[in-house]
């Protein structure tokens, strides 16, 4: 039976399971969003397209699902870019659907023409033109696939507005056919022995563990590889979640504000097992003197990434659980007691200096707070953040034991994240309690997504740590520029009166003995939910290792301020 | 050192932008890129010619040139037997008395002249890189008007293949007796 591009869009989106898609209209998508009324699908209708396209993120993030977002061409189109960005660097599968203006008028400067499929190149896995409608079955086919499988990334489909209207006869394709195209599954025997014989000799083995580790599906097997080997786990912060925070060989974050004696296990170690991540600056410091006693054997998905940044002695492409699963078998029980031992002692030293020992002085610090959050929602909620000093002090504090619940941008730190990104992981698992924990600077960025919250009925709750300042750039000014503050201070907005505009129930706290009870009376409301924290404002974040610097040469929180 | 790569892409619209867009974006410097049809109507193969200072940035652009969807094959032919070829228009100042030089020179080095002017001539060379170089230096005093050079290209002989240096890449890897698209459903 013949069908319009349109139609046929939504009969292969259905084919791909898709329940729920974020976008927003416009005279490119018009004929998208007129077929849409006959499919049993649910669409957000959000505030600015940005918000779509880290819904969508948050969603794939919280549910390893593909996610869906749309736009129209031009301004529609070029709004969703930050958002393909994060996702892209942050391998998250989204297929990202744009309409175009006809195909006969591409290149001719027509109104909201833009070109979408140049300016997102260097930003998605891949991306398409589609002019005609009999294209449009096979390349949403290709598009999810591609979204979802190998290292998983954004794709966008870009339409025009003819192959919508048009008819044509709809064929699924039972198959896709890519032939340049083959994501690697295992690594040869003779590689896995080589990693082997290095797991072997190891007296001072650590696992660094990212995101891929959480996208594989790895977890199970990686525990049963660290316990077998008795090797401490250091994560990034994608990969937190990963590994329990609460296992006795968690090393917790590594890298730029990561725990210092996780930093000095990589540092002091002679082998590392890189597992699904990518030796990012944030995370290595200076390449100069990383891990100068280590060997190296990298499990990664991505060919590209295989002595991108750090030199490798054995490199394992392919899929990290099946590769992983593959070692198991392969390697002896060992023990390490000295080099846990060692490392115990460093993570004393650190517990010493932890703003956790800080005796009552009546203000209120975010690590505090975060604190606060994980007791009263026993660790298991799902977590979703902005960019700055917050960020780092919910990865810090918001001890996870499980994966697909820590959501956060990474490689791009996308600042205005934290608020869609947890509306989009509440349409994923409506059952789950979710908070976003935002600075108030990033929260600016896209709080107008407060009313599609309240449109929707999304139970989120957001907890606005209001420093009065962009916090982690006043850090930096404080610690790298003598204290000469530049373009940091800001004036917010009463984030309770904004809320309250919205429809949004909200409180503020300026008291550490208010925080307890705040929490406890968002939580009991039903739907979106927004805390004002007053925080101590010049607060810094610690450890840090500055930007250029060894990964050992961390500022440290000065114990004098300790109790 | 030069480093001369032999890549098959799927033929479809914008390919060559994506690599080109690739290369930019990962600071690669292009020597020359050669793009054409292969025997194969589905397939277009190029030739790109890069400066690599070492073997880990050709293992760099062969691993990125993996990451675009529509590049089924790359094969680094720089130390296999192969035949490369340029090819070169060279337009030089030549009138009646100075054309028997110029098509002395020519033969020589196996060239043509393909067109004849009042005052000039286009010479028309194929050959390895060095071949050609060595041509134009010749003509050079004599004024070269005008040039134009395809970029190499080339094949391995007999059933000689470039090294494959990227592991795991698209089907050079271990998939294993599994089904191709097993990750699919992560
Ligand atoms: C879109 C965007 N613009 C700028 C930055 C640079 N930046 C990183 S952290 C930060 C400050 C964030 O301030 P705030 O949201 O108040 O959070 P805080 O650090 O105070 O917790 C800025 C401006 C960014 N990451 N993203």
């Amino acid at each position: 039976m013949k069908k319009t591009g349109a139609e046929i869009l939504w009969e292969c989106l259905m084919r791909e399971g898709v329940e729920v898609v974020f976008g927003y209209p416009g005279g490119a998508n018009m004929p998208i969003y007129d077929a849409m009324l006959n499919y049993p699908v649910h669409h957000v209708l959000v505030r600015h397209e940005q918000g779509a396209a880290h819904m969508a993120d948050g969603y794939a993030r919280a549910s390893g699902k593909v996610g869906v977002a749309m736009a129209t061409s031009g301004p529609g189109a070029t709004n969703l870019v930050t958002g393909i960005a994060t996702a892209m660097m942050d391998s998250s599968p989204v297929v990202f659907i744009t309409g175009q203006v006809a195909a006969h008028l591409i290149g001719g400067d027509a109104f909201q023409e833009t070109d979408v499929t140049g300016i997102t190149l260097p930003i998605t896995k891949h991306n398409y033109l589609v002019t005609r409608a009999d294209e449009i079955a096979e390349v949403v086919r290709e598009a999810f696939y591609i979204a979802r499988s190998g290292r998983p990334g954004p794709v966008l489909i870009d339409i025009c507005k003819n192959a919508q209207i048009e008819k044509t006869e709809f064929v699924y394709p039972e198959e896709v056919r890519l032939p340049g195209y083959k994501p690697p599954l295992r690594a040869p025997k003779a590689d896995l022995e080589k990693a082997v014989h290095l797991i072997e000799r190891a007296k001072r083995p650590v696992i660094l563990l990212g995101h891929g580790a959480i996208i594989s599906g790895a977890e199970e097997v990686i525990q049963h590889f660290a316990v077998k080997t008795q090797t401490p786990v250091a994560m990034t912060l994608l990969g937190l979640g990963a590994f329990p925070a609460s296992h006795p060989l968690s090393l917790g974050m590594m890298g730029m504000h990561g725990e210092a004696h996780c930093n000095l296990a990589i540092q002091n170690a002679d082998l590392l097992l890189a597992f699904g991540m990518r030796f990012d600056d944030r995370v290595t410091g200076t390449l100069k003197t990383y891990a100068p006693n280590a060997r190296k054997i990298h499990v990664e998905i991505d060919p590209s990434e295989v002595h991108k940044n750090v030199r490798v002695d054995v490199p394992l492409v392919g899929d990290l659980k099946t590769i992983v699963s593959d070692l198991i078998p392969m390697v002896d029980e060992y023990e390490h007691e000295e080099w846990l031992q060692q490392i115990a002692e460093w993570k004393s030293d650190g517990d010493a200096r932890s703003i956790m020992t800080w005796s009552h002085d009546g203000k209120l610090y975010v690590a505090h707070l975060i604190h606060d959050l994980w007791e009263a929602t026993a660790g298991g909620a799902i977590v979703t953040t902005d960019v700055g000093q917050h960020q780092m002090w919910a990865a810090q504090y918001y001890f996870m034991d499980k994966p697909k619940r820590w959501i956060t941008s990474g490689g791009s730190g996308t600042m205005g994240f934290g608020l869609p990104s947890a509306i989009g992981a509440w349409f994923a698992r409506k059952d789950e309690e979710i908070w976003a924990v935002v600075g108030d600077g990033g929260f600016q960025m896209t709080a107008a997504e407060l009313t599609t919250a309240v449109q929707e009925g999304a139970n989120v709750k957001v907890a606005v740590m209001n420093n009065n300042f962009l916090g982690m750039v006043r850090q930096w000014q404080e610690f790298f520029f003598e204290k000469r503050y530049s373009a940091v201070n800001m004036l917010t907005p009463d984030f309770v009166k904004l809320a309250e505009a919205h429809g949004v129930p909200a409180r503020r706290v300026t008291k550490p003995e208010e925080v307890k009870e705040a929490i406890a009376w968002a939580r009991q409301i039903q739907g979106p939910a927004l805390l004002e924290f007053m925080v101590e404002r010049e607060d810094a974040v610690y450890p840090m290792v500055p930007a250029g610097a060894s990964l050992h040469e961390m500022l440290r929180r000065p114990v004098k301020e300790a109790r | 050192m030069q480093y001369t790569f032999v890549t098959l892409v799927e033929n479809k619209p914008g390919v060559l932008n994506r690599v080109a867009s690739l290369f930019r974006r990962r600071n690669f410097n292009i020597e020359s890129l050669a793009v054409g049809r292969t025997e194969r109507p589905d397939i277009s193969r190029m030739t790109i010619v890069m400066e690599c200072e070492d073997e880990t940035v050709a293992h760099k652009i062969e691993a990125n040139l993996y990451k675009l969807v529509n590049v089924i094959d790359v094969q680094d032919v720089t130390h296999q037997p192969a035949v490369t070829r340029d090819l070169a228009l060279i337009k030089v100042k030549a009138g009646p008395e100075q054309r028997a030089q110029v098509n002395n020179l020519a033969q020589i080095f196996r060239a043509r002249i393909v067109d004849v002017a009042a005052d000039s001539v286009i010479v028309e060379a194929t050959g390895t890189e060095e071949k050609i170089e060595g041509m134009i230096e010749l003509l050079r005093p004599m004024g070269i008007l005008e040039m134009v050079r395809t970029g190499q290209i080339a094949m391995t002989r007999g059933a000689y293949e470039g090294t494959r240096r990227a592991p795991g890449a698209n089907g050079n890897g271990w998939h294993g007796d599994e089904d191709e698209n097993a990750l699919a459903e992560y």
